[in-house]
């Protein structure tokens, strides 16, 4: 791809105090292995990468923080795992000690099998870790009024998902993501439930300055490859949203003029 | 006296530092929760109770 298509009309993606060049944030769940990985965080050309915090593992071979380090991305830590608003603040504050960033990928989880931020929870958890500091991006379900709800609380920024983790079904409610585009002041990252290039393409197509994904990269059949596919989606889903679409019309409109037509 | 690291029962454990030593050597990117409060590195040297439980943690793969 051209990358000049891109980087000539648009301004780098400001979170907070920090600028990202790429527009792709990379999950690390799912991934095969440590080298794999490796291979993929290069391929997608991130900038960020998300870890999630757990006990200790004796037995692990090598680290995740050794991989961040080599492939020279900055670490984003999670509260993966979390129910209720406490948990998730402990959970910040262990990685804020662990890892020395105030910055925290909100999650509050608020039903076992879809996985769906619980959104009282979760603008409680925003509430308070923005009191103390930290940077807070919300992993939120694509409700416009949540969003809302979250930036003025005083997230850096609001995190809808396109379909519940994991699922790769793609952006189901385009309506509401555009929606939320539209009202934000502070960058809209699209999270969850991208299942393949095109997913992220629209996501950025409808105003998302950013897309998070994970599983869509790390358990593709070649995770490499669709790193590679996905940085190109959110590249271009970018550029077709600066370039600004066409209307859609019902009836055909000739591009070709009938006018000077032959008379045959 | 009986201290709980990462959920397993241990002896032996007095401070703080030994129940992270008793499960792992690196102390790059660790953090650590007594009782479910985090406990900066600086005051590592805590000595513990009996009872105490200790959750020893670090970064690994997650979306």
């Amino acid at each position: 791809m051209d990358q000049h298509a891109t980087t000539r009309t648009d301004a780098d993606l400001k979170i907070a105090d920090k600028t990202f060049t790429s527009r792709l944030i990379l999950g690390t769940g799912g991934a095969a292995n440590h080298a794999q990985l490796a291979e993929a965080i290069t391929a997608s050309g991130t900038e960020l990468v998300t870890v999630a915090l757990r006990r200790v593992d004796p037995g692990a071979s090598g680290s995740i923080l050794d991989v961040i380090e080599r492939c020279g991305v900055e670490l984003l830590p999670n509260t993966a795992g979390c129910f209720t608003a406490e948990q998730a603040v402990r959970t910040a504050k262990l990685a804020r000690e662990a890892f020395g960033t105030n910055w925290i990928k909100l999650e509050v989880i608020g039903d076992e099998d879809t996985l769906l931020p619980d959104p009282v929870e979760l603008l409680d958890a925003a509430e308070t870790l923005v009191a103390d500091g930290f940077t807070v991006l919300p992993y939120t379900s694509d409700d416009p009024v949540l969003a809302r709800r979250l930036e003025d609380a005083g997230c850096a920024a609001v995190m809808p998902l396109a379909a519940p983790i994991g699922t790769g079904l793609g952006v189901r409610n385009p309506h509401n993501m555009a929606l939320i585009c539209e009202n934000a002041n502070v960058p809209v990252i699209c999270d969850a439930g991208i299942g393949t290039a095109s997913d992220a393409a629209l996501a950025m197509e409808l105003g998302c300055s950013a897309v998070l994904l994970a599983t869509a990269v790390t358990r593709a059949a070649d995770p490499a490859l669709m790193a590679a596919a996905m940085r190109d989606a959110v590249n271009a889903g970018r550029a077709a949203r600066l370039a600004g679409r066409i209307p859609k019309r019902h009836l055909a409109n000739a591009s070709s003029s009938f006018e000077g037509m032959a008379d045959l | 006296m009986k201290i709980e690291v990462n959920g397993e029962a241990r002896e032996g454990i007095a401070t703080i530092a030994d129940a992270v030593a008793a499960v792992t050597d690196a102390r790059r990117g660790i953090a650590v929760a007594l009782n479910g409060e985090v406990v900066p590195r600086s005051e590592w040297d805590r000595p513990l109770t009996d009872g105490d439980a200790v959750e020893v943690l670090t970064a690994t793969q997650g979306g």
